[in-house]
């Protein structure tokens, strides 16, 4: 019999909503998986049990009463922790906020919590999102559920690798330059990095604002859809947001035209990912799409523009942690000096990473550098959007490979930024145009490690991308794939 | 040698709207610290600005008052500092595309009309405040006052000495009254003048190393700060030191300002358009409506009440030094014309009045219409103005009316020769001294004569007759 945890989010849904399962049963389910798994994976900061169990019987009660809730009403879910939670711990795996409790939730959560989702964990993350990597978290690296020899990828892994062990079944992330796609694909899970502007920032602890985004993590694309149509459109505490049609419907891959950039196929992408994404391209081709060629140019500058822009904005957005009014103090009480207790306090506060980004980001932003380094960068992202926009004239969508190796080794990452950047190649053009990219499995390498493909649409085509998604994965299984041995008993 | 000053200023102004700049928080001032402030203002993770369209609105009205050239696309910027007043550890303001450039404000001067350019106008966030506790153990923080709107105002270095300065903020004062954006309060803060000061030998065209000065609480503090500087500036170099840039602190009790910290590299603000809020375009629309619901501004009210009402300079100058003043003014001359006497019952009484119970112009609970009736009965000679007063008193303390009043404590001057004469022939008869001093040519006694006569009748007697009358008896010895 399949396991509560094997289902989808959605199929748990309608068996909550059928009264086949309880919330509560679903709730314990999920924390016995914790028990059972997160010590090996360390996917979780913190988790919020107790208020999770709460919320399940209020929802039961609901539910027992005759009440009809939408979806994914009573699906425990789990929340990137940098994304406020009110009354539970926020802490953006730094020693900053390791004792930061938000007195506010973000809007996706008071859109999740209204719809009935419970929040019974934050998941560990880079430190800030920054960085590439889960490694630089003050909590410890994330473990790859598919192997504990091998992490889950990031910033965002804790994400995907609480959803991939089947410890809740979709979570919350954020994307600034590939962090949610990047762990999707290490994962095996599908992810949504939406259109930027299309689910509101309000409660994200900001990376870098023009790039961030909050995105969905789970199973499938019809589970992604499912949360999108809840945490999706304009937020008037966040004036970046737009209004936008969410209605994804089944789609006739007829006629659908997908623009395959041959560049994607560059010697450095590991052989196997790149047989495995012709694969999903020739699968959609079966299905109806027309695939061709598209000449798009993935070059360094974006990534370079991308470091750059990234680093500037984040060195303002995490000048707010100053040890003044929240987060971390230096144990140290002599401060006379009112610079001395900033530099105590951000030298001790911030990871090695964090602050080497932070400094980046001061360097270029000061006077002298701007013109060269941040205006260069921001006349680069135009380059950028504009190169994208022209094949996506010629095309639907276009597909290309996440990553290009399969799940990193601890350790085993580039020890400077730019070459840890070099890796987000695939992805960062969608931050820098703001475009929607939804990542999907498509096959395993010779370690058994998942690999994943990229469709990148125009602005807000989000349910183009999840209809297309869903296409897919009614004619494969990649996506039903399981870790094979992680806390399994049989 | 003669040595010229120059001075720009730098004026900061609170806006008078009625929620913060990006967030909804109240913009009430003196309310217990920390209370007046949410996520957004006291700058929490993950919390975003949204943007006030009044602030907008109101900047706007600004520009278009001191004819700037309005930008067609503004952004925001972030100005990145740390101190323990911005939370943040940046301040959102203007740096790249302010909302206003290159306008001007005329003052007045003794050798006329001087205009003084306006270099730029844009909009900024406020920051906290840090409150020192008494003990002198802790510095505490109040973020009230963050994220209220600010209009940061700078002039072109056009001005040349403390008066041109004092006009220059009074006219800029008015005029930011006038069209309603801001209380413009100094002692609140809600005006705060930053100025700079540099000297140099009359004729040279080279700006001297100028000082900036800070932290004065009132107009006369601005001209006494910019006074002593131009003085201790003018010394220096006489001595032939050299003037070095610098930030002073004026000190109010010293009288006398204090180096605060050398600029010899300058601050770098690592200014960036901030990604949270969107550029917004003021097409011309936009302009075209603000400018047509801009009130009639204050140079302009001034000249049509010399000309068109009659004032004097000095009456014009008083009733259009404040909106409450100038609309009590037009509200009450548009009943009862009579522009003079109404300008003078302003300017005296009323006035007076505010001052003896401390409070502004507009919190005497008078309106237009009792107080043109009153000025009517003064000018028409129904009463004196020694009735007016006492009768003023009344309609502010009881809300009396005053036709009504007079009526019935029956106050309407007396006109009646007999009964004055009465007055006279009492008041000369009880004062036999008085009458012969003034016989023996001692002038002066009249007006004490006068006093008793009018004493008789309760001050109602008309003074003109009565002042004739006793004129008349005096003269004509018994
Ligand atoms: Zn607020």
């Amino acid at each position: 019999m399949t396991q509560i945890h094997e289902l989808g989010a959605l199929e748990l849904g309608k068996k909550i909503a059928d009264r086949e399962i309880s919330a509560p049963e679903a709730v314990r389910h999920a924390l016995g998986r914790m028990d059972l798994l997160d010590s090996t994976v360390n996917a979780l900061i913190t988790i919020s049990g107790r208020s999770a169990y709460q919320q399940a019987k209020a929802i039961q009660k609901r539910l027992d009463a005759g009440e009809k809730l939408p979806p994914l009403a009573g699906v425990p879910l789990a929340v990137q922790d940098n994304i406020s939670t009110k009354d539970i711990l926020t802490t953006c795996a730094s020693r900053m906020l390791h004792n930061y409790v938000p007195p506010f939730s973000a809007t996706v959560i008071d859109r999740l919590v209204a719809a009935g989702g419970i929040v019974i964990g934050k998941t560990n993350l880079g430190e800030f999102a920054m960085d590439g990597t889960n490694e630089t978290s003050h909590f410890g690296p994330v473990l790859n559920p598919w192997s504990t020899d091998h992490l889950a990828g990031g910033s965002g892994g804790g994400c995907a690798a609480a959803v991939a062990a089947g410890e809740v079944w979709y979570a919350l992330g954020s994307d600034t330059g590939g962090s949610l796609r990047h762990s999707c694909s290490h994962c095996g899970l599908t992810g949504l990095k939406p259109t930027y502007g299309s689910v509101s920032r309000y409660g994200l602890v900001a990376n870098a604002s023009s790039l961030d985004q909050i995105g969905p993590v789970a199973e499938s694309a019809a589970d992604c859809a499912a949360v999108m149509a809840l945490i999706a459109g304009p937020d008037p505490k966040d004036s970046t947001t737009q209004p936008m049609e969410f209605k994804p419907e089944p789609v006739n891959l007829n006629g659908l035209v997908i623009g395959l950039p041959e560049e994607c196929f560059l010697p450095d992408l590991q052989p196997e990912i790149g047989k495995a994404v012709q694969a999903a391209a020739h699968q959609l081709a079966v299905l109806g799409a027309r695939i061709e060629p598209v000449a798009l140019s993935l070059g360094e500058e974006a990534v370079a523009a991308y470091c750059l822009i990234a680093a500037a904005e984040a060195s303002a957005n995490l000048a707010r942690f100053d040890g003044i009014q929240y987060g971390y103090r230096p144990a140290d009480p002599k401060h006379d000096d009112l610079s001395d207790y900033y530099c105590h306090t951000r030298q001790q506060g911030f990871g090695a990473a964090a602050r080497r980004w932070i400094m980046l980001g001061t360097l270029i932003l000061s006077a002298g550098y701007y013109d060269r380094y941040y205006l260069q960068a921001s006349k680069a992202r135009r380059l950028v959007k504009e190169n994208l926009q022209k094949a996506l004239a010629q095309c639907d969508l276009l597909l290309t490979p996440v990553a290009p190796s399969t799940a990193p080794r601890p350790g085993a990452g580039p020890d400077d930024l730019y070459n840890t950047c070099l890796a987000n190649i695939f992805t960062v053009s969608a931050n820098l145009s703001g475009f929607p990219a939804l990542v999907l499995p498509c096959g395993l390498d010779h370690c058994n490690l998942p690999i994943g493909f990229q469709l990148i649409g125009s602005a807000f085509s989000d349910s183009l991308l999840l209809s297309v998604g869903t296409a897919y994965q009614e004619a494969t299984a990649f996506h039903q794939l399981r870790p094979p041995h992680v806390g399994e008993k049989t | 040698m003669t040595w010229d000053t120059i001075v720009g200023l730098e004026v900061h102004v609170e806006l008078a709207t009625t929620s913060k700049i990006f967030c909804g928080c109240p913009t009430l001032f003196g309310r217990p610290p920390n209370t007046q402030c949410c996520p957004v203002c006291s700058g929490f993770p993950g919390a975003l600005p949204v943007l006030n369209q009044q602030v907008i609105e109101y900047a706007l009205r600004v520009c278009l008052a001191t004819d700037c050239t309005i930008n067609s696309l503004i952004r925001f910027d972030r100005k990145n500092y740390f101190y323990p007043d911005l939370p943040k550890g940046y301040q959102i303001s203007q740096q790249h595309q302010p909302i206003g450039r290159g306008g001007k404000l005329v003052i007045t001067t003794d050798n006329g009309d001087k205009a003084i350019g306006i270099h730029e106008i844009h909009i900024e966030e406020d920051a906290g405040k840090l409150i020192h506790d008494p003990q002198g153990k802790h510095t505490l923080v109040d973020y009230n006052r963050c994220g209220i709107p600010l209009l940061e105002i700078i002039s072109r270095p056009d001005l040349n000495s403390a008066e041109e300065a004092l006009d220059y903020l009074d006219k800029l004062r008015r005029l930011l009254l006038f069209i309603g954006v801001s209380d413009c309060r100094m002692e609140e803060g809600s005006l705060r003048a930053d100025v700079n000061v540099s000297v140099r030998p009359t004729g040279s065209k080279v700006l001297g190393t100028r000082t900036e000065l800070k932290n004065m609480s009132s107009m006369k503090a601005m001209a006494l700060a910019i006074a002593y500087e131009s003085r201790r500036q003018i010394k220096i170099l006489t001595e032939g030191g050299r003037i070095r840039q610098e930030t002073r602190r004026w000190d109010e009790n010293e009288k006398r300002s204090f180096a605060l910290r050398i600029k010899e590299n300058v601050e770098d603000y690592r200014y960036f358009p901030d990604p949270d809020l969107m550029a917004i375009r003021i097409n011309d629309h936009w302009i075209k409506n603000t400018r047509e619901l801009l009130p009639e501004l204050p140079d302009a009210k001034y000249q049509r009440y010399l000309t068109t009402l009659d004032l004097t300079a000095y009456e014009a100058s008083i009733l259009t030094s404040h909106p409450a003043l100038a609309d009590l003014f037009e509200a009450t001359v548009a009943i009862c014309g009579r522009a003079k006497d109404v300008a003078g019952w302003i300017m005296g009484e009323w006035l007076q009045e505010c001052n003896q119970r401390a409070c502004r112009p507009q919190d005497l609970k008078v309106t237009p219409e009792k107080l043109a009736r009153l000025v009517r009965l003064l000018a028409e000679g129904d009463i004196t103005r020694g009735t007016a007063r006492q009768v003023f008193i009344q309609m502010i303390d009881n809300q009396a009316d005053p036709d009504d009043y007079v009526h019935r404590h029956n106050l309407r001057m007396i006109r009646d020769i007999k009964t004055i004469d009465a007055a006279i022939d009492q008041a000369m008869a009880a004062h036999p001294r008085s009458v012969a001093d003034y016989r023996a040519g001692k002038n002066k006694v009249r007006t004490f004569l006068v006093g008793q006569a009018m004493r008789v009748l309760q001050g109602k007697a008309d003074p003109a007759l009565l002042n004739r009358r006793l004129l008349e008896k005096l003269n004509t010895p018994d």
